[in-house]
């Protein structure tokens, strides 16, 4: 039964995309059928995602797809059903956005075909990933998923900026399958056959191992933005349609993170704890890149991207504890350590989709991402910033809501270091949790710069100032589902953590220490006496202190609010230019932080009649660019240029040094033969 | 009964806050050879700006009148969470101190946007170095407050400073380096010499006073009230995890009083340290607060490192 929606789930998406190929050649194909289709799918996603989860039980199945004699291995046990349902949430949501979002492309038949063809394709990827049981399926659904999305990315190729960004977006994801196929093979060296289970039972010595673990992490974290090699990822992102976008950011990237938990928690016989502090210093290098460099973004866009190498940084460094806790015995802060990660990935799912998602509203409304040239939304699209708002306030980690709820549990993880003997885990895991922190903190930064330019203070261009609210109820039910979302599950965590509690139980064999509370009310993952949080109590206490001090102050008839024009220090004329801009409010820790980025900065002067004191115009320039560019990327795209034409020479146009070549080829070839 | 007393507790966090803010002044006043104001004098300020009529800008949103409210309660159920006259009460088992850090987060998050509302080059001057001086000094703030909570291996706060009770008094070099950190940070999260002068209006470099330029009346006394608990939590804070002596352990009258009493004495003695302090030295330059706070985190991570070092039992 689960199996089969979880097959229907697949099904749907692949239909979704043939009811647009059927519009195209007939047009008396209703297209709304595309949408829902596609919603029905995640619907699907959801149940069988929630149903694997509550009740856990690996189920097998076997198709005879592909070629003969290598049928298709599935597989869903509750950690491919956890992802299902952070999929099937994001799609379902995205089911209700599209149909008025992409009304510009519906007009144009074969637009809209090859964006519904390539977006249920892209789903049915993704969702067939977390079905494989072979190393076969898994490569191909992962293709499919790839070459998918760079059609998506590629789907305003007008513009050559984003042929550019599509092209490199599919250069790294081809580079990063490859290092997922070593990975594969390396294992499948030692293994009797590309099944997971023969993979599982593969004896491998400890720096074989360790060289799969490398590979594994090389290629899954190429495509889950893990720094230095995220840089396709802030390119490619902001480039395609808004809720495709919302996809790759929010789901995609959790494929990959399934991926790398699939291979080492599961497929790797063993894991080392010098793993762990792998993935440690990579995911706390990508936490605090990811948002120093988001800060520095003006493109929304861009922005929310590199915010999400950020989020996949903090959720890689939990699964880095998890694994140093793993190695070392302590299975049930094992367990608290995945507990973690999962529901930081499942949360960030929620509101990077709802930000994307708000993102996309207000381009639509407003033609506009630069952050610079927006302002004062809050009156003109009211509903859509009470949603951006929750977003902003999740992604900043700000308690009752749910980005709060899974940094907490990173940071009880992390002050579990006691328990471990290695002098150098000791202090190096408080190093990261105070990075954690630090991370958290230039998070909410940001957002405050995000939220505070876009909604606040004065509209600083025409498009801002006539922007409208959206009308289309379907756009802001998506948001609003989403938002709702975040806010539920940051007040009853537990109702989620339970369901992942069962994933750490069969992946891990183990699940939270049994003196930990998971209730209604209580949020104890370890025992009482050690941590505990009561988002619900907290909420109580919050509304009781904000409606009593408003009911005491409201009380006086005589303080009614009067409205005046701003206060402009007596000189008059303020002018929206005047307000913080996006550079303006990020100058100090661009400056605190000048050694991370590459800045180039100019300012000109042009003065007046030859003078040195009276000027006539200044022309500020910013230009920040990401390191990685420079020092990784250009001197790897160098060399491959100088080898290629080093390569190049033996092609000479001639006809008889290519006679030459077949003769020296065949001589090889019978010596080697004889 | 216990509810009650916590209850009891936080009416008078919230109610002594002022209080606390007057005597800094007081002190500072006598110290600098002026005639210091009535120590009632915060109090009466703030009876004064509930009674005003409140003047909000046409280009205000909802968000700018919402905003007070929201940081005076998220202080609030700070305070419920900080032991003040007695350990052991319910409320604080509902909230542990990452959460409380959380809340000051959630306060700032909104005067910030608060700042930003109006749309006028103050605000954002003073959103954009709120920010920047928080997000340097949380990591700071959690390194000192991981040193304690590591030592006692809770980071439930009444839980930690029962810990620190039952060992009695001994000297631990971690103490020292987080008691300075904690110190550091609290001087520069609560606006005062050296990072940010409270009593400057209208100074390129003030950082509090120009997020909340624009307000007046009664949202003005919420976020006065608001800094004002804000400063006597961090003073409580010091003064209770690092020298919780004379805390109630039970909720008899005698201890309760007690608790009382120490507690207040505990904060005469910061305040007087405090405006020393700040009569001492001068504000540093904003690119200065960096390494102030860099000092703060250093400071923290050697505590860390001690106690790892030196104190841990393994």
């Amino acid at each position: 039964m689960i199996l089969f929606l979880a097959y229907s789930a697949v099904l749907l998406s692949f239909a979704s995309g043939g009811i647009a190929l059927a519009h195209l050649y007939k047009s008396d194909v209703n297209k709304q059928w595309v949408f829902w289709s596609l919603g029905a799918s995640g619907a699907m996603a959801i149940f069988a995602g929630l149903g694997e989860l509550v009740n856990p039980e690996i189920r097998l199945d076997t198709l005879n797809l592909g070629l003969p004699w290598l049928p298709w291995h599935v597989h869903f046990d509750s950690l491919s059903a956890f992802f299902y349902l952070v999929i099937g949430i994001a799609v379902f949501a995205v089911s209700f956005y599209a149909p008025h979002y992409t009304h510009h492309e519906q007009k144009n038949a074969q637009n809209f075909a090859v964006l519904s063809l390539f977006t249920g394709l892209f789903i049915a990827g993704m969702l067939l990933v977390l079905l494989a049981d072979d190393a076969f399926m898994f490569m191909i659904a992962w293709e499919l998923m790839s070459v998918a999305s760079y059609f998506l990315v590629a789907f305003q190729h007008e513009n050559a900026a984003n042929r550019r960004a599509a092209f490199l977006y599919l250069l790294m994801a081809e580079v990063g399958a490859l290092f997922i196929i070593l990975a594969f093979g390396v294992v499948a060296s030692f293994a009797d056959g590309f099944t997971f289970d023969a993979l599982r039972a593969s004896t491998l010595s400890t720096t074989w191992m360790s060289i799969a673990f490398v590979l594994a992490l090389l290629g899954f974290g190429m495509k889950a933005g893990l720094v230095p090699i995220h840089v396709w990822l802030p390119e490619a992102h902001p480039v395609a349609p808004s809720h495709i976008s919302a996809l790759m950011s929010g789901v995609m990237l959790k494929v990959a993170l399934y991926g790398l938990i699939r291979f080492c928690f599961d497929l790797l016989p063993e894991v080392h704890w010098e793993w762990g502090v792998v993935l440690l210093v990579v995911g706390t290098v990508s936490a605090l890149g990811g948002i120093l460099y988001a800060m520095m973004q003006q493109n929304l866009k861009r922005l929310l991207a590199y915010s999400s190498v950020e989020n996949i940084g903090v959720i890689v460094m939990v699964l880095g504890l998890s694994m140093i806790f793993l190695a070392n015995d302590h299975q049930e802060l094992a367990a608290l350590g995945l507990l973690a990660a999962l529901f930081h990935a499942f949360n960030h799912a929620l509101f990077k989709n709802l930000l994307f998602l708000g993102a996309g509203m207000i381009h639509h409304q407003t033609h506009e991402l630069n952050i610079d040239m927006l302002g004062g939304l809050i009156k003109r699209m009211p509903k859509t910033s009470v949603l951006f708002l929750i977003g902003c306030m999740s992604i900043s980690s700000l308690p009752l809501f749910n980005g709060f709820v899974s940094e907490w549990l990173a940071f009880q993880t992390a002050l579990q270091v006691d328990v471990l003997d290695n002098g150098v885990l000791r202090s190096l895991i408080p190093v990261s949790a105070a990075a954690l922190a630090l991370t958290a903190a230039l998070a909410a930064a940001c957002f405050v710069k995000v939220f505070g330019l876009i909604f606040l203070g004065v509209p600083r261009s025409r498009h801002a100032e006539k922007a409208k609210e959206i009308e289309d109820k379907g756009m802001l039910a998506a948001p609003a589902l989403l938002a709702g979302l975040c806010f539920f599950f940051g007040i009853f965590p537990n109702v989620m953590l339970n369901l992942i509690n069962n994933v750490a139980q069969q992946l891990l064999g183990s699940t939270l220490p049994p003196q930990g509370e998971l209730s209604g009310l209580w949020l104890a993952p370890v025992s009482a006496q050690q941590a505990s949080y009561s988002a619900p109590l907290v909420l109580i206490g919050a509304l009781i202190a904000a409606g009593v001090c408003f009911w005491v102050l409201r009380r006086n008839p005589s303080t009614v609010t009067r409205i005046a024009p701003t206060w402009d220090c007596g000189f008059g004329g303020l002018t929206p230019r005047m307000q913080y801009t996006s550079s303006a409010f990020t100058m100090p820790l661009r400056r605190i932080f000048s050694p991370v980025f590459l800045i180039d900065e100019k300012i000109e002067k042009t003065m007046r009649e030859h003078t040195t004191m009276n000027v006539a115009e200044v022309r500020y320039t910013l230009h920040i660019q990401d390191h990685s560019w420079v020092r990784l990327y250009q001197p790897v795209e160098r060399g491959v240029n100088r080898v290629a034409k080093q390569v190049g020479r033996i092609q000479t146009g001639n006809i008889r040094t290519y006679l030459g070549y077949s003769l020296a080829t065949l001589i090889l070839l019978l010596w080697v033969v004889s | 009964m216990n509810w009650l007393i916590a209850i009891l507790q936080t009416v008078l966090f919230v109610a002594l806050a002022p209080l606390l803010a007057g005597f800094l002044k007081f002190c500072k006043c006598r110290l600098q050879n002026r005639k210091a104001p009535s120590l009632l004098q915060p109090y009466r300020d703030l009876l004064k700006l509930t009674r005003k009529q409140p003047v909000i800008s046409e280009d205000a949103s909802w968000l700018f009148c919402l905003a007070p409210y929201i940081i005076f309660s998220s202080m609030v159920l700070a305070a419920t969470v900080v032991p003040l006259i007695a350990v052991d009460l319910p409320t604080s088992a509902s909230a542990d101190v990452i959460v409380l850090v959380g809340f000051f987060a959630f306060a700032r998050f909104f005067i910030a946007l608060a700042g930003l509302d109006i749309g006028t080059a103050f605000g954002g001057m003073g959103s954009s170095r709120e920010m920047t001086i928080s997000s340097l000094a949380e990591p700071a703030m959690l390194m000192a407050v991981f040193t304690l909570t590591m030592t006692a291996s809770t980071t439930n706060l009444s839980g930690a400073i029962g810990h620190v009770l039952n060992e009695g008094l001994i000297l631990r070099p971690s103490f020292v380096f987080a008691l300075f950190a904690l110190i550091l940070v609290a001087i520069a999260e609560t606006g005062r010499i050296p990072v940010d002068n409270p009593t400057t209006h209208l100074e390129l470099t003030m950082i509090h006073e120009a997020m909340i330029l624009e307000y007046s009346g009664r949202h003005l006394a919420l976020i006065e009230w608001a800094s004002q608990l804000k400063f006597m939590l961090y003073g409580v804070l010091i003064a209770n995890i690092f020298f919780p002596w004379g805390i109630a352990e039970s909720f008899g009258l005698s201890a309760l009083g007690y608790g009382l009493l120490v507690i207040v004495g505990k904060l005469i003695f910061l305040c007087i340290f405090l405006a020393f302090a700040e009569t001492a030295v001068a504000k540093m330059r904003l690119f200065r607060v960096q390494e102030y706070l860099g000092f703060a985190y250093l400071l923290g991570l050697l505590g860390m490192l001690s106690h790892i070092i030196l104190e841990s039992t393994r």
